[in-house]
């Protein structure tokens, strides 16, 4: 099986990620996802923001476009409705995708533009040290929240849901096979679709927040991560602190490519009468 | 020579719009603001007919991203807008540079700072255009005076920008973007439409390889190369590296291909300039009164001249020591308190130099600017 997606990437490792990062199997859980989706490497447009786990595109052998902190989206949806043949990705860490992109990601749920996007939520700023994201939890401690963070957190997936997203899951990196299926399936999806990698940040926030280390933060999403058909029977006293997994929401609208070509169309129709 | 069109009363910033059409521009992304509106209003409504597409995107920060990503992919990107909207665009200005992405701005240029005075001109924005983004880097600033140029400027900003893949700024003032005048282009004044170098050497292609051009060429991303961009700085493969030689020889490639440069893209017209003893330097709609003032001073036996700098950045340093070295005095009035006049003043060396501030959100009156020259020559004794 390792070999089997080894063609996705570029041969430049070592990353720069810290031992026991969740991002590298984020990356697999990618490149797993474009293997079952049989793509044409040269059709997949991989684009990210600044960020640790925005590093995944240097290591990817696909076109790969890394952007600044938070642009991601801007610069993958020219790049999309420009050239609506690409297969395009984005990945994004919490901080880039909910903090300064924000504004960014709304608009792209809301335009339905069919780019696929990864958002890697490790609940912090890894890149820069460990301050809190907008997905810090509340009374979680970050560099930048010393006494216990008080902002309130987003939930991506309600986020997404109100901004206009038509399909919208949350994995995580215990299940990485699972992640890869998640990834593929909102690949498959012609639409803005958002997965939620819920992943592992083991120095910038584990160490600030009482965990012993990668493997206790991967156990901790063990424990914690409940599939959402099981949540769906459960009462909400026993969902609590727990992370929901699965596809939350799918639906059909028209794509924003597909609008254009309809405008395009209504144009020409016009200039000929 | 054939006439292209009927002479016709045309808008500075719809002159913009349509240079931008001619030049090629497939894709537009841009986010309203006066005094810059009706380019994004006119792209709306022409590009999809011209084979492109138009975006309203979330902000001037999203407008920039957008043009970029669509210049990756190979197409000819443009965006417009004024102070504000400038301001937020500018950390991707220097993304544009650093990873040589070609794309064209348009600023139209009001009074600031902040939301100022947005339907009345200036032109405040010069040294931002060329220092607004951080870091060590050149650009390219073009600053037309007509309806006219407008349009031709704007064909070349998409040539330069092809060229020398970077952001291209057309800094158009309030006057020239709403200025409507006459515009009677012939297909033979239409400068012929550049497109960036390509190579078809999918196989063997370094994005980034340092040539004697300096001038990387081009395969769109998506076209089979699968490379890298990144504003990182990289080395030739368009990986981050923090090797000195390589950071070294990288920052002085993409500052040396525009700085090196002048003499292709520089532009400028003389005025009454073969016998000058004094010279009048300007540009933009400033350097229409600034004409006028020429004639003036000349009526009253000054024998004045005028640089009319059409390239704002590079800076033309040779040029203008070259004219104006050793001139009783140079004179330089700008729709602001003094900006690209501390380029000049250090290029003439110790030549008698006056900076005349316009700061009324005005044009300055032809008036002003003979009469002062006259009081300073007076000053000095040389009339
Ligand atoms: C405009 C701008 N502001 C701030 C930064 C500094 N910075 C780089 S990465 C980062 C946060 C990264 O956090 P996140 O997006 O969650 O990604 P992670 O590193 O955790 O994967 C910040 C604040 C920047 N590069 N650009
Ligand atoms: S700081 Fe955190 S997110 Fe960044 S590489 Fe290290 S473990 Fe991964």
């Amino acid at each position: 099986m390792q070999t089997a997606y080894k063609k996705y990437f570029r041969d430049n490792l070592p990353h720069i990620w810290c031992p026991g990062c969740g991002n590298g199997i984020v990356m697999g859980a990618f490149a797993r996802a474009i293997e079952m989706l049989d793509y044409d490497k040269d059709e997949v447009l991989v684009v990210s923001g600044i960020g640790c786990s925005s590093r995944i595109t240097g290591y990817l052998d696909f076109n790969t476009l890394h952007t600044a902190h938070g642009r991601a989206l801007a610069f993958a949806t020219g790049a999309k409705v420009a050239e609506p043949r690409l297969k395009t990705f984005v990945i994004m860490g919490d901080g880039d995708a909910a903090a300064i992109g924000g504004n960014h990601f709304i608009h792209a749920c809301r335009r339905n533009i069919d780019i696929t996007t990864i958002i890697i939520n490790n609940n912090i700023y890894g890149m820069t040290g460990g301050q809190f994201s907008p997905l810090t939890p509340k009374g979680r401690k970050a560099t930048t929240a010393p006494y216990g963070n008080i902002d309130r957190s987003f939930d991506i997936v309600d986020l997404s849901k109100g901004a206009g997203a038509t399909y919208i899951a949350r994995g995580d990196v215990f299940h990485a096979f699972r992640l890869s299926y998640l990834i593929a399936e909102a690949a498959r999806h012609k639409g803005f679709s958002v997965v939620e990698a819920v992943s592992t940040c083991p120095i910038s926030y584990g160490r600030h927040n009482k965990f012993k280390g990668a493997a206790d933060m991967v156990n901790y999403l063990k424990k914690r991560t409940i599939a959402l058909n099981r949540a769906s029977r459960m009462n909400p006293e026993a969902l609590e602190g727990k992370i929901i997994t699965g596809i939350f929401y799918e639906s059909e609208d028209e794509e924003y490519c597909d609008a254009f070509e309809r405008l395009e169309a209504s144009v020409k129709k016009g200039a000929r009468k | 020579m054939t006439k292209a069109k009927k002479p016709k009363l045309l808008q500075g910033n719809i002159a913009c719009a349509m240079g931008a059409i001619k030049a090629g521009a497939t894709f537009f992304g841009g986010y309203p603001i006066t005094p810059s509106t009706e380019i994004a209003e006119y792209m709306a409504a022409q590009l999809p007919k011209a084979g492109g597409r138009f975006m309203q995107m979330e902000d001037e920060i999203a407008s920039i991203g957008a043009i970029i990503g669509a210049s990756c992919v190979g197409h000819k990107s443009f965006t417009a807008t004024s102070g504000p909207g400038f301001s937020l665009m500018q950390e991707l200005i220097g993304y544009a540079c650093n990873a040589e992405i070609p794309i064209v701005i348009a600023n139209v240029m009001r009074s600031g700072p902040s939301t100022g005075l947005p339907t009345l001109p200036a032109a405040q924005d010069v040294m931002q255009a060329r220092w607004g983004t951080h870091g060590d880097h050149s650009i390219i600033a073009i600053s037309p005076y007509s309806v006219k140029e407008t349009y031709i400027q704007t064909i070349k900003a998409f040539n330069l920008a092809e060229k020398y893949r970077t952001p291209v700024i057309i800094l158009m003032d309030e006057k020239i973007g709403h200025l409507r005048e006459g515009f009677d282009v012939s297909d033979d004044e239409i400068p012929e439409i550049i497109q960036r170098k390509r190579t078809l050497d999918k196989e063997n292609y370094i994005p980034y390889e340092n040539t004697p051009s300096m001038v990387p060429e081009f395969i769109p991303l998506g076209c089979g190369a699968r490379y890298h961009i990144t504003g990182l700085t990289h080395n030739e493969k368009g990986f981050y590296t923090q090797k000195s030689d390589e950071v070294e020889k990288f920052l002085f490639r993409i500052y040396d291909k525009i700085e090196k440069n002048k003499e292709d893209i520089c532009e400028y017209e003389m005025f009454e300039m073969d016998d000058a003893e004094v010279v009048i330097v300007s540009y933009g709609s400033v350097a229409r009164s600034a004409k006028e003032a020429v004639s003036k001073l000349r009526a009253s036996n000054v024998k004045a001249g005028l640089i009319r700098l059409i390239t704002l950045w590079p800076f033309n340093d040779t040029l203008i020591y070259e004219k104006c070295h050793g001139k009783k005095l140079v004179l330089m009035p700008e729709m602001n308190l003094g900006q690209l006049s501390l380029e000049v003043e250090r290029a003439i060396k110790d030549t008698p130099f006056y900076s005349l501030h316009g700061a009324k959100a005005d044009l300055i009156d032809p008036k002003v600017m003979a009469d002062k020259v006259i009081s300073l020559l007076k000053e000095r004794g040389e009339v």
